[in-house]
């Protein structure tokens, strides 16, 4: 016996190569798909002022292997570097930061490039962004002169490259993202509760006679297996009764779930030697929560929804699948079903069985789905794993940035946007208290920006004054309310210094940031994300 | 306010935009606690332990190193192994094998000049009150929870009223995959490690006879290879998860055993993780958390801005799966923790229980999550693990119902076990209504 089996498997069973031990830790997050998408970004880091955060944030991302980055950084090393900046040394003093940057942070990672500007060749930041290959994304740290941060806009319209802006001065934080345009993300990682979706409501002819023939003598099985029957077939059982008592309705007001709770705890037998099933409490338990009919996630709507102004875009494979999704669901009136069976007390074959069940309408699903896709103009070029991928997350596909892009968004400038981001999170302190919610970060944003193009030299312009005056001009009224008048303070106190805790802290969200926008994992922050490192805290905010 | 003086220690220049910041008071420093000029010269006269030198460990030291401390400590037992090096980021492929706690306080001397840096590859439970009693604070970057609990237990028995040098401020961070947490403790002040215990509930055991004859799903069948075949077989004395041989076998035996029956999904890399309970994490995480962890240390070494701890919020949850996300909030003090609090904590049981079912269910309980207890009552030893005599004369008692060990519905119990020498855990006997 064993023999055979043996005979059966490669003498060496798929032992992890020396790379996958290596980033083991990580590929349990984003998997070899995360790491490939990782291994080919480019990344550039334009830093500046004390030059802290820009290097924390790019060892996070040296770590686990980005294929290479670039440095862009004017300064010479100083004394006051080296008390804040662990990847610079003795040695580095007087030289120039971006080089000695890049020589300690290559350290870490023998499998990533770096390279360090200006140099010989490319002594500006324009003629580096002429000369290079396309960045995958940019990163800038506060403070930046407004010539370069044009350079750098410019950049990324052209390219359409994310631009990350980040400052980081004594306790205060921020960072804040610029996508270009809509950027939706299909790989969402949710949580693994919330991924359950199971049809009761809607079960499909295969599944029925399924239940049907396990339960069909419900009340005759033996304990054993009237013990292991799978929660599903309970409940598709006890729905079907439940039809026939209520005029063909289904049970929808959570009275009614209650009830057929009530009915399944009640058939659960008690005569036996444990005093109750397992399987019959999963089922009592799954009742709310599973008995649902399918409804469209405001995350798909969202998808579902947006007006195109991008022709190009439209036709990417994201949205001629959405499109197709779109199709199925105006037709079946629910998604393409994800196939994932939850664990449940039942007996082996029973539960493949039934997993194989799920498993084989989602693929019957994704099937109408790749084929609706192909028929569009362009579609012979969808990749099905991509559908796959599609139709196993659809109601956790997730559109960041939608309004930007959108043919429908009315054009607001960043002006704009920002007074009356000031106005609505204002009037949310004014009942913070009575809420019991924490106040509002924005002063710390405003502070800090007020300093984004301010030079460690010009020390005058770090007093609290000439910040509320900056604060005035663009959120006139802003500079008499009490927290921005001590958030003003407290930027000045700092002049310009990094602590580095708290640009470890940012280069820590920066780095996870960058990973979800470089990998189309997890979801990033949309689009500004403020840390108080005196309160504890980040509040994220759309400006 | 930016023309306050500051009031720099050693190499002014290097600490500039510290000293601006711990030495000058803002708008939200207390001035009642705040002494600008002392500052620098206490905090460089502090000494600061760190527990770990793992993922947070290595952060950990760096930014202390960087924090204006000049006299760390480090303990670890563990040695580098290559999976560390995605984030562990003081060590290198020539490393692997080596002491991370050597290595690590190595790296952050040689880099950071003026700091000194003492390692200790060895366990926390090597060392007693004494050595602990020297440290003004203690962060810690662990993946244990028992770790945890016993060097929070260890600063709680420290405190000594007359003595305010025995009050040590515990800071201890966590992570998992793009979440983490960092709390603040002020020992019997503030809610303790063990008050929070629920907050880490252990993941719900499989039980048996899923394992031995119901498996469902890959992770059942590598429990199996590892619960039942490994020690059915023998195939090595003793089991190494670190072995990769170790693990290969128990692979092939979980493979078998999924082609049995028709399971999909067994990977090398799945036993991997299921057999040593592996935990994503990446350099990123350990990032934030470290950081806010000794942030609130030079807060709290400086008073130059309010910290996290006392009197309000001394918990913060972080998350960055969806968007970044923190709740910074006040967890409450139990009186009925086990380690800081005065009263016995309520132990729901069924009466009907035999005495080794209620041992058995110690592990699983949130509120407890002890693996080896021994259990008395008032006037009688119920169960004792060890010495070997003593277990002995216990064991007839496991199989007795406990309403027949003449426990009763309030009475009060007393747990210890060996992993928290110094604790007993007080438990009240509730009985569920038959």
């Amino acid at each position: 016996m064993t023999e055979i089996i043996m005979s059966q498997t490669p003498p060496i069973l798929h032992r992890p190569s020396e790379k996958e031990r290596k980033y083991d830790r990580q590929l349990r997050l984003w998997a070899a798909s995360g790491q490939a998408a990782l291994e080919s970004a480019n990344i550039l880091l334009v830093n500046s002022g004390a030059g802290t955060v820009g290097a924390e944030t790019l060892k996070n991302l040296v770590l686990p292997g980005i294929g290479r980055f670039a440095i862009y950084d004017e300064t010479q090393v100083s004394e006051a570097d080296l008390g804040v900046n662990f990847f610079l040394d003795e040695a580095s003093l007087g030289k120039s930061r971006s080089k000695s940057l890049t020589e300690l942070i290559l350290e870490l990672n023998p499998d990533v490039q770096g390279t360090w500007y200006p140099n010989e060749e490319l002594k500006t930041l324009d003629s580096l962004l002429a000369a290079s290959p396309v960045f995958t994304i940019i990163l800038y740290t506060h403070p930046i002169s407004p010539e370069q941060l044009a350079s750098l806009e410019a950049y990324g319209q052209k390219h359409k490259t994310p631009l990350v802006a980040i400052h980081s001065a004594g306790f205060y934080s921020y960072f804040q993202v610029n996508l270009r345009g809509a950027f939706p993300i299909v790989d969402t990682h949710p949580d693994e509760t919330a991924t359950t979706d199971l049809r009761l409501l809607g079960p499909w002819p295969e599944l029925v006679s399924f239940a049907d023939e396990l339960t069909k003598d419900i009340d005759g099985l033996d304990n054993f297996e009237h013990g292991h029957l799978p929660y599903v077939v309970i409940l598709l059982h006890y729905l079907k009764e439940w039809k026939v008592a209520h005029d063909g309705k289904y049970p929808a007001t959570f009275k009614e779930k209650t009830e057929l709770r009530k009915i399944v705890q009640a058939a659960a037998r008690t005569n036996n030697p444990e005093g109750g099933e397992e399987n019959f409490e999963e089922a009592a338990a799954a009742v709310v929560k599973t008995v649902v009919v399918p409804s469209l996630p405001s995350g798909l709507k969202e998808v579902f929804e947006y007006e195109h102004t991008d022709p190009v875009e439209q036709r990417s494979g994201f949205w001629l699948i959405a499109d197709a999704v779109k199709q199925f669901y105006e037709k079946h009136q629910c998604l393409p079903l994800p196939g994932k069976l939850p664990d449940m007390k039942a007996e082996s074959k029973v539960y493949i069985q039934l997993q194989s069940i799920y498993k084989a309408k989602a693929r019957k699903d994704a099937a109408e789905v790749l084929q609706i896709a192909q028929a569009a103009p362009g579609g012979d070029l969808i990749d099905p794993a991509e559908v796959d991928l599609f139709c196993k997350n659809a109601a956790f596909v997730k559109l960041i940035n939608a309004t930007s892009g959108a043919a429908t968004a009315v054009k607001i400038s960043k002006a704009d946007r920002l007074k009356s981001a000031a106005d609505r999170e204002f009037a949310a302190d004014e009942t913070a208290a009575l809420s019991l919610s924490p106040f509002s970060l924005l002063p710390i944003y405003l502070a800090l920006q007020a300093t984004a193009h301010v030079g460690e030299s010009s020390a005058s312009s770090f007093d609290a004054d000439s910040i509320l005056a900056s604060i005035a001009a663009q959120v006139p009224g802003a500079e008499k309310q009490e927290r921005v008048i001590q958030a003003a303070q407290e930027v000045a106190r700092a002049q310009g210094g990094e602590l580095h805790n708290v640009a470890a802290l940012m280069g820590g969200i920066v780095a996870q940031e960058t990973i979800k926008i470089v990998t189309k994992q997890y979801i990033p922050a949309d689009n500004t994300c403020v840390y108080d490192g005196i309160g504890g805290r980040v509040q994220v905010l759309r400006l | 306010m930016a023309t306050t003086e500051v009031f720099p220690a050693s190499e002014p220049a290097r600490w500039l935009y510290l000293d601006r910041i711990r030495t000058r008071p803002g708008p939200f420093t207390d001035p009642e606690i705040f002494s600008g000029q002392a500052v620098a010269e206490a905090m460089e006269a502090m000494k600061v332990l760190v527990i770990g030198a793992g993922g947070l460990g290595c952060e950990l030291l760096k930014n202390l190193a960087l924090s204006g401390f000049k006299d760390i400590h480090v303990i670890d037992m563990d040695t580098i192994d290559i999976s560390n090096l995605n984030r562990q980021f003081l060590f290198r492929q020539a490393d692997v094998g080596h002491s991370k706690a050597e290595v690590a306080a190595r790296f952050v001397e040689k880099r950071v000049k003026g700091v000194k840096i003492t390692p200790h590859n060895c366990r926390i439970q090597d060392f007693d009150e004494d050595f602990y009693m020297q440290f003004q604070l203690v962060v810690c970057g662990l993946d244990s929870i028992e770790a945890r609990r016993w060097i929070n237990a260890t600063l709680v028995n420290m405190v000594d009223e007359e003595v305010p040098d025995s009050y040590k401020p515990l800071i201890d961070g966590g992570t998992e995959g793009f979440k983490g947490q960092a709390r603040v403790i002020f020992p019997t002040v503030t809610s303790c490690i063990e008050c929070q215990l629920d907050m880490h509930a252990p993941r719900a055991a499989v039980p048996l006879c899923t394992l031995a004859s119901i498996p469902r799903q890959p992770e059942h069948c590598i429990e199996w290879a590892h619960v039942i075949a490994w020690d059915q077989d023998k195939p090595f004395p003793e089991l190494d998860k670190d072995d990769p041989e170790h693990i290969t076998w128990l692979f092939q035996r979980a493979l078998e055993r999924a082609k049995e029956f028709n399971i999909p999904g067994v990977t090398y890399s799945l036993t991997q993780g299921v057999v040593k309970n592996i935990i994503p994490a990446i350099a990123a995480t350990n990032s934030v958390i470290a950081a806010a962890c000794c942030n609130e240390a030079v807060k709290i070494a400086s008073n130059c801005a309010p910290f996290l701890g006392l009197p309000e919020e001394n918990y913060m949850m972080y998350s960055g799966n969806d968007s970044v996300y923190t709740y910074t909030f006040k967890h409450e003090k139990k009186d009925d923790c086990p380690v800081c609090g005065q009263l016995a904590r309520d132990l729901t049981v069924d009466p009907s229980w035999t005495l080794g079912e209620l041992v058995e269910s110690f592990a699983a309980r949130p509120e407890a999550q002890l693996k080896k207890p021994s259990l008395r009552a008032e006037g009688k030893t119920l169960y004792m693990q060890s010495p070997a005599s003593l277990e002995e004369k216990t064991r007839p008692n496991l199989d007795k119902k406990l309403v027949d060990l003449g426990l009763e519905e309030g009475q009060e119990i007393g747990v210890t076990d060996p992993a928290f020498a110094t604790v007993v855990f007080k438990f009240k006997l509730k009985f569920t209504k038959q």
